[in-house]
């Protein structure tokens, strides 16, 4: 699992790698926190097109960006979501917090 | 009637995780399921050996019971068991968005596993150990 971070325009890009579980979770989390803390966006962008499995930590990783970036004044932007991990997100109500988009790879969760 | 079984111990070291669910998953594929049925009994298996690392041996590294079995007509039966603090209340911990733990951990991971299997039952003594039973029936991809 890996994160890679852009910032432009007011909006910070975290295309996510790999495999989302209690285990890879934690040190991306601090990784997307830390650049939200210095850049302050307007809006946050979390591609999980590269993503190939995702476990109920992806709510928690969804769901702990959105308070931080509502008590910042800022939006959050799920996309690419694979069937399941839309399966996973809509099962926890993100739908209705935040934005959030199929289109993931076909296979894998 | 059992037509095939699988047993593993793991320890309950977050990394794993991932290692435990392939495993599982790749055992269940002799069934020849959907894309979907795969993810549904990896995403399970996820949520309940996190849940035995995480709560059940929250202080210490214990071991992970896990069991496969395959009956008859396509059920698959996931047991996951552990030894560790057990869980007071079961029904409270069922409930949706119920956690123990702070930080992200979003409470849904009974929730996952009931809505992605067909049944789950959970087993617990405190101080004792949980034993968390996955059921399935695989359709696959023959129908």
């Amino acid at each position: 699992m890996s994160v890679k971070i852009d910032f432009q325009d007011e909006t910070l890009f975290c295309k996510l790698k790999g495999e989302i579980d209690h285990h890879t979770t934690l040190p991306i989390r601090l990784d997307i926190d830390e650049r939200i803390e210095n850049c302050r966006p307007q809006n946050v962008v979390l591609d999980f097109t590269d993503v190939t499995f995702m476990d109920s930590s992806g709510i928690g990783l969804v769901m702990g960006r959105y308070k931080i970036l509502n008590e910042l004044g800022g939006k959050l932007e799920v996309t690419g979501l694979s069937d399941n991990s839309y399966k996973v997100m809509r099962l926890a109500g993100l739908d209705r917090i935040a934005n959030i988009k199929k289109g993931g790879k076909k296979n894998g969760n | 009637m059992v037509i095939n079984e699988f047993k593993m111990t793991v320890d309950s070291r977050s990394i794993n995780e991932s290692f435990t669910r392939a495993t599982v998953s790749a055992f269940a594929s002799q069934l020849d399921p959907t894309v979907e049925e795969i993810n549904d009994i990896k995403t399970a298996v996820s949520e309940a050996v996190t849940n035995s690392i995480v709560h059940g041996y929250k202080n210490e590294v214990g071991r992970i019971y896990i069991s496969v079995k395959i009956h008859k007509e396509g059920l698959i039966v996931v047991s996951i068991r552990d030894r560790g603090c057990g869980i007071a209340d079961i029904k409270k911990a069922r409930e949706p968005l119920f956690t123990t733990l702070g930080g992200d951990r979003a409470g849904l991971g009974f929730s996952v596993m009931e809505s992605f299997m067909d049944k789950i039952s959970v087993r617990s003594t405190p101080n004792k150990g949980t034993t968390v039973t996955l059921y399935k029936k695989i359709c696959g991809r023959r129908k």
